[in-house]
């Protein structure tokens, strides 16, 4: 059964409509050191175990950001009794990558229960990072039980709708996208036709040749539509993109490492900073998973981006909190 | 005196009927439920039972077991529960004959179902 589902996800049975010249070049676990490269292609991605042997040609360019995830402030479960403590560790590592990213993407899952000293706490945390600007979206832990309006206060004052925005860094296209709102009964992540309709003209004036980054929390791929983790209407959010010549998607949500590689669009999730999620199919349900806590760092991580200029080439590297 | 003999024989060859169509145990149970408050358990992304039949009147009680918090929409805006933490309970009287689907708003590959009788 589990080894169906995995075959499931190699072969990617998600049925987006996207033009599939792609394949899945790798899927790295937090933890494994998993390496892959993509050869004159989008993306290249590494663990923090390999950056000494690579030269400041590949980790440092013009731009680099550091995507952070899933701190699920407030959760005090056995999985990781101090996410707090992980999240600094997240930060001091962030404080250590070499190129000194620019700023900080939090995908999403910032609290465990919307509570507001949650984000207090999380806020508190991040000050310490060396990167001042930080650009949330939110999770389906941000927006219980008001829709969103609390996380639209503290982190969205300039977005549209529900949370949507997007903005240029140095040539590179930034947009981040909301679906963890409105989900219906027996479904996935959800965009809508607002944020779709808004989508397509955020993108239109712009130049094929422009490197795009879309972030957002549930993984805009079919990762394992059994356990919700996929979105309903990416394919047509996707579909808008295809004519860029570089689009990187960055999410959080399932609280481990997964790429794709998919013609010119890169498919990354991040590893939470707070507890490990099992891989698709290997569990009953997608609940925390227990790790011996010598192990716990090592399943929990950072994602740093940096972008060469005139290059269209983003390289996403994963560095484990051990 | 012959009125109330027949009565009695009356009652027996009902409750005979009843019994041999199986109704009696039936109402037993929906007896059982009545006072013993019917419960849903969150456990492990999933309601148990996904199915629960009870009759009008009765008060189903959810109980959220995971590590991660769940809520209990009804799928026609019927109920809704604050988001239920570790432990927390969400309990809805239910007094119309229907049937009413729900799911978890934060998570909704969960869907359960209340049968009222």
């Amino acid at each position: 059964m589990t080894g169906k589902k995995t075959d499931e996800l190699f072969h990617d049975h998600n049925h987006d409509g996207i033009n599939r010249r792609g394949f899945l070049k790798c899927m790295a676990w937090a933890g494994t050191g998993a390496f892959c490269v993509i050869q004159g292609g989008v993306l290249k991605s590494y663990s923090l175990s390999r950056l000494p042997e690579l030269g400041d040609k590949q980790s440092m360019g013009e731009l680099s950001f550091a995507q952070i995830s899933d701190s699920h402030m407030g959760f005090n479960k056995p999985a990781n009794p101090d996410v707090a403590g992980t999240l600094k560790a997240a930060v001091d590592k962030i404080n250590g990558v070499a190129g000194n990213p620019e700023f900080i993407l939090h995908t999403g899952d910032v609290s465990h229960l919307s509570k507001p000293e949650e984000f207090d706490t999380v806020d508190q945390i991040l000050k310490s990072a060396n990167p001042k600007d930080v650009f949330y979206v939110p999770g389906e832990h941000d927006v219980l039980n008001d829709d969103g309006k609390q996380f639209l206060e503290r982190y969205g004052k300039a977005s549209k709708g529900t949370g949507w925005y997007s903005f240029d860094k140095k040539g590179v296209h930034f947009i981040g996208l909301v679906n963890v709102l409105n989900l219906k009964a027996g479904g996935l992540g959800t965009l809508g036709h607002e944020q779709l309709e808004w989508l397509e003209k955020d993108v239109k004036h712009l130049k094929s040749s422009t490197p795009i980054v879309v972030f957002a929390h549930i993984p805009l791929w079919s990762v394992y539509p059994e356990w919700g983790w996929g979105t309903e209407d990416s394919a047509q959010a996707l579909s808008y993109l295809k004519k860029f010549g570089s689009v990187t998607i960055l999410n959080g949500h399932i609280h481990q490492t997964m790429q794709k590689v998919e013609g010119n669009v890169t498919f990354h999730t991040a590893a939470s900073t707070a507890f490990p999620q099992p891989q698709p199919g290997k569990a009953d349900s997608p609940g925390p998973m227990k790790v011996p806590a010598e192990q716990l760092k090592s399943v929990l991580g950072i994602t740093s981006v940096s972008s060469v200029q005139g290059q269209h080439a983003l390289a996403v590297t994963d560095s484990t909190l051990a | 005196m012959g009125r109330s003999v027949s009565v009695a024989v009356l009652a027996v060859i009902a409750f005979a009927a009843a019994a041999s169509l199986g109704l009696v145990r039936n109402s037993t149970v929906a007896a059982q439920q009545k006072t013993e408050a019917p419960e849903v358990k969150i456990d492990n992304f999933s309601f148990g039972p996904a199915e629960l039949t009870i009759p009008a009147g009765a008060t189903v009680t959810w109980v959220n077991r995971d590590d991660i918090p769940h809520t209990v929409v009804s799928t026609d805006k019927v109920f809704k529960s604050k988001v239920l933490d570790t432990d927390d309970k969400f309990s809805f009287k239910f007094d119309k004959a229907g049937t009413y689907p729900y799911f978890c708003s934060i998570h909704p590959k969960m869907t359960g179902k209340v049968v009222v009788q």
